[in-house]
């Protein structure tokens, strides 16, 4: 085990990022169009920094697995995006932003880079505005702020129920722009499924080329990865069917470290399960919760129906144990808080695992026209969904897999522990610690990709001696044969079980075991069960068609099988991390109101793991964090 | 939980050059709760563990907003049902013993790549023409120092919320993308930020909606039937009356 240097630099903490990019070195503009740079994914985080490199003259090769950059999974994201603008005058700041996110994330992210993404929260509404995101506003033409959980301040700029769309809508037309400027080089339905290191340095990647089945090689100069989050390792989740680990994944059996991959975010409003044949889970945005009331029956196994029980008998259970927070906690505690009802056989529905969101009196309140304009594509949603109106009834929810803390580790600068392998959004670890606030994935992912890759990327191409490098050379074809042998293995074993089968039973092992909450014992189990399932997965599955041509079972095949050995290290990131915080709930370290009860004498730090080879154990390294500015304590919603 | 019984007739065709040609499959014992990509998940996992070839179709967030998923159902993009994606209808809206024609979005502009899954890049390249705001990213000025009145903001979000889907190409009779085209050219003109390229902006994407091979608009209108995000044709007058003032007043070309 060693520890890891984040890079991050000295000084006060407010002046830690002006003062770092004025010591980064510059690449001055006639350099720029020497050096190209493949970014991988283009959602928010690939999308802006595709843009913003472009502009500044870089030649950047983009890839997304999609037909178009303008459909990544951040576009499904509902609520909004946070920014410390302080316009409604009710205390927010730079500070405070940053303080909520620290606290949010239960004392387990770096402080100096929360601190930035607060800075920068503010430079990103601007951003946006200016490409024509149509945010909401008020009768005045200004704009409009609404409140999210784990915060006591509006500080949430949202476009109705779709501010992911208009935010990615947003970067896709900058893309466009640079495409048709000819800076920025587009290849869609193209899966990475490997990096090229030479020398030790990231210097392009091998790709699928899916209409054609063509194994690809891509030269670069540096590799800026944004692909996301692998909340699909559990199968049933909110993320897009596409959304895969396969690219970091690979960049971690490439010598990247992987970084708290047991913490992962159980969000607390999403609609229920209601069949095996289910392929995803919808999530219902948190912003609900302002207005909505979660309840549930005051007596177990109560079944009638939600009207027919009186207030008397009903447990607002979130606003009696959280009476300063209520319906605004944070997504963890909101999410345990579900299950724990649940448990105590008060889940509503015919599963008896759901609460429910009530909006009765918020309608009897504001009137429906109102809650209309706020939520009616979500309740809309829910309608086509469930089939029950959420305007007479109340919405039956229930926690699901939506978002990945976890994820490749970086630096201060979002480098990975591989030179020149950059690491942006959902796919790095950074910011959110142990669990993420509502409203800041679209944050981060922005602020990665528009003000923070433009700088540390040129630091590191005007620091670096590059020889020049050919998709010939070893390292690109041997890459390119071990992706071909891979595909040729997964196609020849022609077993018994779909694809489809498999993941459903990883994922069961998941959430049964390394969901909600965990316990040594059961993480012990689910580590032997997924090497089993893994072992029958390369004997026994069976994927119809070819390799050299479009074959949708082939690709998911090949995330499938990568998810199969994901899900191991993200159990043994469990068991190893012996104590509870944020996402992370170990049943053996609770309060006596089971709350998660954190061990900042040995865990107050990053866990990082490093690829051991194919029969070796991983390496687990650590990063350790210190608390300067916002102090280690309890955290209380109370 | 009902089920029910439907006989499939899918379009299966292997590529821009094959012929193509329908396929019927049986799909037995369909939850009404399934949505119509789950009906078709289970069907293909039928067909792998018989040996058969699945149906290809795309799909990715299965919410209605990604615009990845989309085919003809009984002569309806999309389906039966208004305002809804294909991963948003439910089987509930069919029943028991339906015969379902199912097809890819056609369009001389889409070329069919596999079955059910059509190549839409044309869409990207009329975006990559004009569909922007040129605004470097850290030249934008403070967020509040232009007031929009919310009526505006609305009208152009209502144009934004467009996904990109191609349904409204492939339910008009001319293949036209004016719809598609007619919403960008609303969201980003009615913006005050986007008024200094409005009518630059308008002459490019409609010239290459032109040279992408989509028809012209003749108001039709099955395209605001048929749009799963209810876009409004009125997008399109906004977008004929852009044109003609840039056409007759602007110094663009």
């Amino acid at each position: 085990m060693s520890k890891l240097d984040a890079k991050i630099p000295g000084g006060p903490i407010e002046s830690k990022w002006e003062r770092h990019r004025f010591d980064l070195k510059l690449v001055n503009p006639a350099n720029k169009r020497k050096f190209t740079v493949i970014v991988v994914g283009t959602g928010l985080a690939g999308g802006s920094a595709a843009a913003s490199l472009a502009e500044l003259g870089y030649n950047v090769k983009a890839f997304c697995f999609q037909d178009t950059p303008r459909r990544a999974h951040s576009i499904a994201a509902q609520g909004g995006i946070n920014a410390a603008k302080n316009y409604q005058n009710d205390g927010d700041s730079v500070w405070r932003l940053f303080y909520d996110t620290v606290k949010g994330g239960d004392f387990r992210a770096r402080e100096a880079n929360v601190h930035r993404l607060a800075e920068l929260s503010v430079n990103i509404i601007d951003q946006c505005v200016a490409a024509g995101v149509p945010f909401a506003r008020e009768y005045g033409g200004l704009l409009a702020n609404r409140s999210f959980g784990g915060a006591q301040v509006s500080r949430t700029f949202y476009a109705r129920g779709q501010t992911g769309q208009q935010l990615l809508l947003g970067c896709y037309s900058a893309m466009c722009r640079q495409i048709g400027a000819g800076k920025i080089e587009m290849f869609p339905r193209r899966e990475m499924l490997d990096l090229v290191v030479v020398d030790g340095k990231a210097r392009g990647i091998v790709a699928r080329h899916l209409i054609t089945g063509e194994i690809e090689r891509h030269t670069a100069d540096a590799v800026v990865l944004c692909t996301g989050g692998y909340g699909n390792v559990f199968f049933l989740s909110t993320n897009a069917m596409g959304c895969n680990v396969t690219a970091a994944w690979r960049c971690y059996k490439r010598g990247a470290y992987f970084a708290n991959p047991c913490f992962t975010q159980i969000h607390p409003t999403c609609i229920p399960v209601h069949g095996t044949y289910q392929s995803k889970l919808t999530l219902m945005s948190e912003s609900l919760r302002n207005d909505g009331r979660v309840w549930v029956p005051k007596n177990p196994g109560d079944k009638r129906r939600p009207g027919e029980i009186p207030e008397s008998e009903r447990d607002y259970y979130l606003e009696r144990r959280y009476p300063s927070f209520g319906n605004l906690v944070p997504r963890d505690v909101a999410s345990r808080a579900a299950k724990a009802v649940c448990d105590e056989g008060r889940g509503v529905g015919d599963t008896g695992l759901a609460v429910y969101l009530d909006f009765a009196d918020a309608i009897a309140r504001d009137g429906r026209g109102t809650i209309e304009r706020k939520y009616g594509n979500l309740f809309a949603m829910y309608e086509k969904i469930t089939d029950e109106d959420p305007y007479g009834q109340p919405m039956r929810i229930f926690p699901a897999v939506h978002y990945a803390m976890g994820g490749l580790w970086v630096d201060y600068n979002l480098m990975s522990t591989i030179d020149g392998l950059f690491v942006l959004g959902e796919a790095n670890f950074s910011d959110h610690g142990a669990n993420r606030l509502g409203a800041s994935a679209l944050m981060q992912g922005l602020a990665d990709g528009y003000f923070v890759i433009p700088y540390t990327i040129g630091g590191y191409l005007a620091g670096t001696s590059l020889a020049p490098v050919s998709a010939e050379e070893a390292a690109f074809t041997d890459a390119a044969r071990e992706v071909s042998e891979r595909t040729q293995r997964l196609l020849s074993i022609q077993g018994k079980r779909t694809v489809g089968d498999f993941h459903r039973e990883l994922g069961a092992i998941l959430w049964d075991y390394c969901g909600m909450s965990r316990n040594n014992e059961g993480l012990a189990r689910a580590k032997e069960m997924i090497r089993a399932l893994r072992g029958e997965y390369w004997q026994n599955v069976r994927v119809p068609g070819r390799g050299d041509d479009f074959n949708q079972s082939l690709e998911r095949a090949g995330r499938v099988a990568d998810f199969l050995e994901f899900a191991e290290l993200l159990v043994a990131d469990a068991l190893a991390r012996q104590e509870s915080c944020g996402g992370h709930f170990n049943e053996g370290y609770q309060t006596a109101e089971h709350e998660a009860l954190r061990d900042d004498e040995h865990f107050c730090h990053v866990a990082a793991w490093q690829y051991g080879g194919e029969d070796n154990e991983p390496e687990r390294h650590i990063e350790p964090l210190t608390f300067e500015h916002v102090h280690l304590t309890q955290r209380s919603y109370k | 939980m009902a089920t029910i019984d439907l006989t499939l007739k899918v379009w299966r065709q292997n590529g821009p050059r094959d012929k193509g040609r329908f396929e019927t499959i049986a799909a037995r014992g369909i939850s009404t709760d399934m949505s119509f990509l789950e009906m078709l998940d289970v069907v293909n996992e039928q067909l792998t563990l018989d040996g058969r070839e699945p149906i290809a179709f795309d799909h990715d967030c299965r919410e209605g907003i990604c615009g990845m998923c989309g085919a003809v159902i009984n002569g309806r993009p999309h389906g039966p049902q208004r305002g809804t994606t294909l991963c948003q209808l439910h089987m509930r809206h069919f029943a028991h013993g339906d015969t379902l024609a199912i097809e890819p979005f056609r369009a001389r502009a889409f070329k069919v790549i596999r079955d059910l899954v059509v190549d839409r890049s044309a869409l990207d390249k009329v975006m990559v023409a004009g569909g922007f705001i040129s605004a470097n990213t850290g030249s934008a000025p403070e967020a509040n120092g232009a007031p929009i009145a919310p009526a505006t903001a609305e009208l152009a979000m209502d144009a934004a919320a467009c996904i990109g889907c191609g349904a409204c190409v492939a339910a008009c009779p001319n293949a036209s993308a004016m719809l598609f085209v007619g919403a960008k050219v609303s969201h980003l003109g009615l913006l005050p930020q986007g008024r200094p390229e409005a009518a630059r902006r308008v002459l490019a994407m409609v010239r290459e909606a032109d040279r992408q091979g989509f028809g012209n608009c003749t108001n039709v209108t099955e395209c605001e039937v048929e749009c799963p995000k209810e876009i409004s044709i009125a997008n399109i007058a906004r977008m004929n009356r852009e044109f003609l003032k840039a056409a007759i007043a602007s110094g663009e070309k």
